[in-house]
């Protein structure tokens, strides 16, 4: 795969850097999260939190690819997670005969991940030709045109088989059939399958193939592409065909955890997905840093945790997120901040690695050089 | 020694602007071969249906003969023309040394180090800043990087669009060196310049375009000699 990176040895390539700290923060977070639980550290509310913040970090770290690897902004992230969510509750229900629960749960994960990867190449062919602002907006739109669909989706399940209808008279079910789309009420009636440790494997899923992707000859072309369009389309990349890749993918596993998200409870709507959850995924990105996974990871994990966190402020609980927010954004941007941080990280791997720590030295050839 | 480019009869619009009118021109192999004009004469449009980022709505653009008229852009890198768009433009975030791979990026893979050998050969500075952020460089220094890169693809024709814009004088001494001695090692190059003597004192032919047409022709000392080009573009 990677004839290019094969080459590259020990060089710039910060993501091959970031990949050990990716699976480092999951994997420790995962072990001491479960640490906690068994010692009946963690609150109810919290437990109840667990799945759903697998699913953001999934969604957070395939935002990620399309925002921060690929370049291309794009606000209707929500709305491929709720593609994911009913046709994986769809899945689900109809293979409900199934002995294992994990069985039921990775065909659902598979399925809504397929149909949201469909949705992304229909999405994608028409969107991907524009650029900037022109495709963040028609993103937006296409997540609320996802929605306003859902919203007028019935689908029942009786011995016959699958009916769907746009209206609650279109469908006639037999006296064992049952509802599982209800339109603006969305799913109801789910049953729970999602659990914290597949919440887990998703994400490390999630991980391996945008970690993967990142570092292979495609990564690269994807990367170029958003450095610089016009140099890359004079190196011979087409420029449609990279974005899609990053695109769709992108699409493939935010089903994945909106299949994920939709089994951790037992009734979804469609309004669950709305432009606010397209937002709320983006703050995620842009709050961890774009391009920056192991950030993504951190950030939708704090972030998801933290309004909880903030209940004890009740009426200035979204007022102290947003200061919060703020806090992080001065202090991450502050030089002073970058500075203290490099250098502890310097000196971190210094006491790993037991070599001096480097000091770029200034060249006097550089400042009286060419130019 | 063949005809490797045959441009016959293009013309090309932005909308409703017809940018480039009727205009012909040959590259025999072997040879530097520059298009002359001030901006806006359409110099930058036509390297640009060469190389299939825009097409033209009539004739022909015959590359090793055959028609690449409507072939898209990825496509015809692979076919052997190479093109250094104009503005130095290269991977900011990438290093020196992924810049060049990424030039190889069409090319078998097992091509690679000895291009790159070759291409520090031509560049030594490169070599120099090999582990360096590409954003980083000076500004000669990019665009040496810019042509390295097109190089990475063993082209069979190599394209420049103004490789001086913007470079001191020095620099742009430096880099006619090498696009000289890169045709002294086999390439044919295809150069734009705005800086008409120096484009015209490597120059094997050269063709003057004016308002997207070709208004003059000959071999660069020809031109260089000529009173008209003379008096647009030298200022004597």
């Amino acid at each position: 795969m990677s004839i290019l990176t094969k080459f590259t040895g020990k060089n710039t390539n910060q993501y091959r850097r970031s990949a050990f700290w990716s699976y480092g923060v999951v994997i420790a977070g995962f072990i001491l999260v479960s640490a906690m639980n068994s010692a009946g550290m963690i609150s109810n509310s919290l437990q109840g939190q667990l799945v759903p913040i697998c699913a953001y970090i999934a969604m957070a770290v395939s935002l990620n690819l399309v925002v921060g690897i690929s370049g291309e902004l794009s606000l209707g992230h929500a709305g491929f997670m709720s593609v994911g969510a009913f046709t994986g509750v769809i899945a689900a229900t109809l293979f409900q005969s199934l002995p294992f629960l994990w069985v039921k749960l990775l065909i659902a994960i598979v399925v809504g991940g397929l149909f949201a990867g469909l949705a992304g190449v229909i999405i994608g062919v028409p969107v991907l030709r524009l650029r900037g602002d022109y495709l963040a907006i028609v993103t937006l739109a296409f997540g609320e045109i996802i929605r306003n669909v859902l919203n007028v989706i019935y689908v029942g399940l009786d011995e016959k088989g699958l009916q769907v209808a746009t209206s609650m008279e279109g469908i006639h079910l037999s006296e064992n059939g049952s509802m599982i789309l209800n339109g603006p009420m969305g799913a109801t009636g789910i049953t729970k399958l999602s659990t914290f440790f597949a919440g887990f494997l998703l994400v490390l899923f999630t991980l391996f193939v945008v970690l993967n992707l990142v570092n292979s000859k495609h990564g690269r072309a994807i990367m170029a592409m958003r450095d610089n369009r016009i140099a890359a389309e004079s190196v011979g990349l087409s420029a449609t065909n990279f974005k899609m890749t990053a695109f769709v993918t992108g699409a493939i596993l935010a089903g994945m955890s909106g299949a994920l998200f939709a089994l951790n409870y037992s009734t979804v709507a469609p309004v669950k997905f709305n432009f606010n959850t397209s937002i709320l995924v983006l703050v995620f990105v842009v709050l961890g840093g774009i391009g920056n996974i192991t950030g993504s990871i951190i950030s939708a994990a704090v972030l998801t945790i933290l309004p909880e966190a903030l209940r004890q402020f009740s009426d200035y609980r979204m007022l102290t997120y947003a200061i919060v927010l703020i806090l992080v954004m001065l202090a991450t941007n502050n030089p002073q901040m970058k500075m203290f941080l490099s250098g502890l990280s310097k000196q971190v791997k210094a006491v790993f690695s037991k070599t001096k720590v480097y000091h770029r030295p200034q060249r006097a050839e550089e400042k009286g050089g060419a130019e | 020694m063949g005809t490797i480019l045959n441009v016959e009869n293009i013309n090309v619009y932005y909308g409703a602007i017809h940018a480039i009118r009727d205009v012909s021109f040959q590259v025999n192999e072997g040879e530097i071969v520059t298009l002359i004009g001030a901006n806006g004469a359409g110099k930058s449009t036509t390297l640009q249906t060469v190389s299939g980022i825009l097409h033209s709505k009539t004739g022909s653009v015959e590359f090793c003969g055959e028609n690449i008229a409507k072939v898209p852009a990825h496509k015809i890198v692979e076919k052997g023309l190479a093109h250094v768009p104009e503005g130095r433009r290269i991977f900011q975030q990438m290093s020196v040394r992924e810049n060049l791979e990424m030039g190889a990026f069409t090319a078998d893979a097992s091509t690679i180090p000895s291009n790159l050998e070759m291409v520090f050969h031509q560049f030594p500075r490169l070599k120099e800043r090999e582990k360096q952020v590409a954003g980083t460089l000076s500004g000669g220094e990019q665009q040496m990087l810019a042509m390295g890169r097109a190089l990475m693809s063993n082209p069979k024709l190599l394209m420049l669009d103004e490789p001086s814009m913007g470079l001191a004088p020095i620099l742009v001494e430096q880099i006619f060196d090498i696009i000289k001695s890169l045709n002294e090692a086999g390439t044919t190059i295809l150069l734009v310049e705005q800086n008409a003597q120096m484009a015209l004192s490597v120059a094997h032919h050269a063709y003057v375009l004016e308002t997207g047409r070709v208004t003059l022709s000959g071999t660069g000392d020809e031109l260089a000699a000529s009173e008209q080009v003379k008096k647009a573009y030298l200022g004597s």
